[in-house]
């Protein structure tokens, strides 16, 4: 067995990209560096029907990086703000995005910290979170696993529909509700646990359950006893990002860009 | 002979205390910049700001005191996610809110521009959308076999729309020559009135709409006013006649930072005229100068 070093960014775009493993072909939007990365990653190996974009107006036959660009990319359609909607309002696509806050419902919050009307920070606005969250699936990055990102009891502002019965009139969640990964530094998770709970299906090279637990405000549940090891990335799929992010943008994401396994540190 | 030609002041005159104003453009784009200017400097109070894909429009506005309400779905200046100002007012409790999703606000301008009370949508079930205490959303149930039950998502119906756009002849024919066309069209059928700030005014034969006509925004019939307004847009864009100015929305991110740092910026970029704005970003040259941003 050969030993391949890696970051944890790399880990984790490795992990962004299975989101989209299984989707055919959709618009596959990656919010930030690494889940920008992931779909890119996506796209070049497994999934080479997912359509990405400039991060602008077009849809492009190869994946954008992030940062500066050697070339202008090749064309291949329109993804202006209008055809967005119409994408999404159709179910065909998946977003992976990061929310501030998060609860055990998979509600999702980008909106204020504290009272709506006035608040102790106000921050972007709901954005399409709405619509997104009932429209299409959705997967989640979260750069810190603390208990201030995944808060004991509902998000301050819920801008993304969940699992909460307890806001739908007739206690089910509409159709579309279709809430896929969540990837933070430390593991992988789902909502495959009973009535939905999150529950941690991989986790990171050296990160024990109880770490995670520890860092989270509600009662996780896990896929096993044993829960298995996020997958490293292979060296095929180094090769697969550091062609898609030649500026080396996601060594700037975690602080002194940490290495993927904690165990080697 | 036919000639809807004014001046951004003629068009600021045209509003009043209390009025909706609908905002066009988006974060950082082709917003109508030199009349949030002038509306900043002048003595218009208590506005009801539409402004769904806000950016400086809802900042300036909002640190010049001038809004009451808030209609909007996020205020971003995209490379810097934050607005500053708006955040500031925000967190002080300056302004009442109704929050929607984008596609909601969408959804409320097709439905003025439609003339009908409101549109069904399924966006905003399951979140605090729905449950903000300054506004009652209603729902309907679908007549059909299906029964569902969908949120009624009221039109959006501004006084006034104020838009952006890069050509325009004297009488209101407009071109927007930028990629995306944005959700402006809707904001003007939508409206009661529409009033465009343009880069240029041409004579009709140089729009050369035969080419151009994709570009053609609206019917001339929906807009009431047009003035030209070179840089109008800046510091947001107006590509491809020119780009974002980054430097510059620093400049303004920076001077959230104190009352002091916002005198100085409001003394030196909002209280002057329009011509002594241009000159102190650097003049035409410089903004056509401005490089392609990265997204």
């Amino acid at each position: 067995m050969t030993d391949i070093s890696y970051s944890l960014a790399e880990l984790v775009i490795a992990a962004c990209a299975e989101v989209w493993r299984d989707d055919g072909e959709v618009m596959a939007t990656g919010i930030g560096p690494l889940p920008r990365i992931g779909a890119g990653l996506a796209k070049l190996s497994f999934a080479p029907a997912i359509q990405t974009t400039d991060g602008e107006c077009f849809y492009t036959s190869e994946p954008v990086g992030p940062g500066k660009r050697a070339a202008e990319p090749e064309f291949e359609g329109i993804a202006n703000y209008d055809r967005v909607f119409s994408a999404l309002w159709s179910g065909r696509r998946h977003a992976l995005v990061g929310p501030v806050q998060f609860d055990r419902y998979g509600q999702a919050n980008i909106s204020v910290i504290g009272d709506h009307q006035k608040p102790k920070a106000a921050m972007l606005g709901a954005r399409g979170f709405p619509g997104n969250s009932i429209s299409h699936p959705n997967s989640f990055f979260f750069p810190s696993h603390n208990k201030r990102a995944f808060v004991e009891g509902e998000v301050d502002f819920v801008c993304m529909a969940g699992y909460n019965p307890a806001r739908y009139r007739n206690g089910k969640p509409p159709v579309g509700l279709d809430l896929r990964r969540i990837i933070t530094n430390l593991c992988v998770m789902d909502f495959g646990g009973p009535d939905h709970q999150v529950r941690v299906i991989s986790l990171h090279p050296g990160v024990t359950f109880e770490e995670v637990q520890d860092n989270t405000g509600f009662p996780l549940a896990r896929i096993a006893d044993d829960i298995p090891t996020t997958p490293a990335p292979t060296a095929e799929q180094l090769s697969i990002i550091a062609q898609i992010d030649p500026n080396n943008v996601r060594a700037t994401v975690f602080k002194d860009n940490p290495a993927g396994d904690r165990r080697a540190a | 002979m036919f000639d809807k030609r004014m001046t951004v002041d003629d068009i600021v005159d045209q509003l009043s205390d209390g009025m909706t104003i609908g905002i066009g453009g988006w974060a950082t784009r082709r917003k109508p910049m030199a009349l949030i200017r002038a509306i900043a400097r002048s003595n218009l109070k208590d506005l009801t700001v539409m402004a769904g894909y806000g950016g400086m429009d809802i900042g300036l506005l909002a640190a010049t005191g001038k809004i009451r309400k808030l209609v909007f779905a996020f205020a971003s200046l995209d490379h810097f996610p934050l607005e500053p100002h708006f955040r500031n007012a925000r967190q002080a409790g300056a302004f009442e809110v109704l929050e929607l999703d984008e596609g909601m606000y969408h959804w409320g301008l097709r439905a003025g521009a439609m003339k009908l009370p409101f549109l069904p949508t399924r966006v905003g079930i399951g979140t605090d959308i729905i449950n903000q205490s300054g506004f009652d959303f209603k729902f309907v149930t679908s007549p059909y076999a299906d029964g569902e039950e969908l949120v009624a998502m009221p039109a959006l119906v501004p006084d006034v729309a104020l838009i952006h756009a890069h050509r325009s002849d004297e009488k209101g024919n407009l071109l927007t020559l930028s990629k995306d066309a944005l959700f402006d069209e809707l904001l003007v059928r939508a409206a009661k009135k529409s009033f465009a700030t343009v880069e240029k005014i041409v004579p009709t034969a140089e729009l050369d709409m035969k080419a151009n006509s994709r570009y053609n925004l609206v019917e001339r019939a929906m807009i009431d006013g047009v003035a030209e307004a070179m840089l109008g847009a800046h510091p947001s864009s107006a590509d491809p006649d020119y780009q974002l100015d980054l430097k510059h929305i620093k400049t303004y991110v920076e001077s959230a930072a104190s009352p002091e740092a916002w005198a100085e910026y409001k003394a030196k970029f909002i209280d002057v005229s329009e011509a002594d704005y241009q000159a102190a970003v650097g003049g035409a040259e410089a903004v056509t100068a401005l490089p392609v941003p990265i997204y």
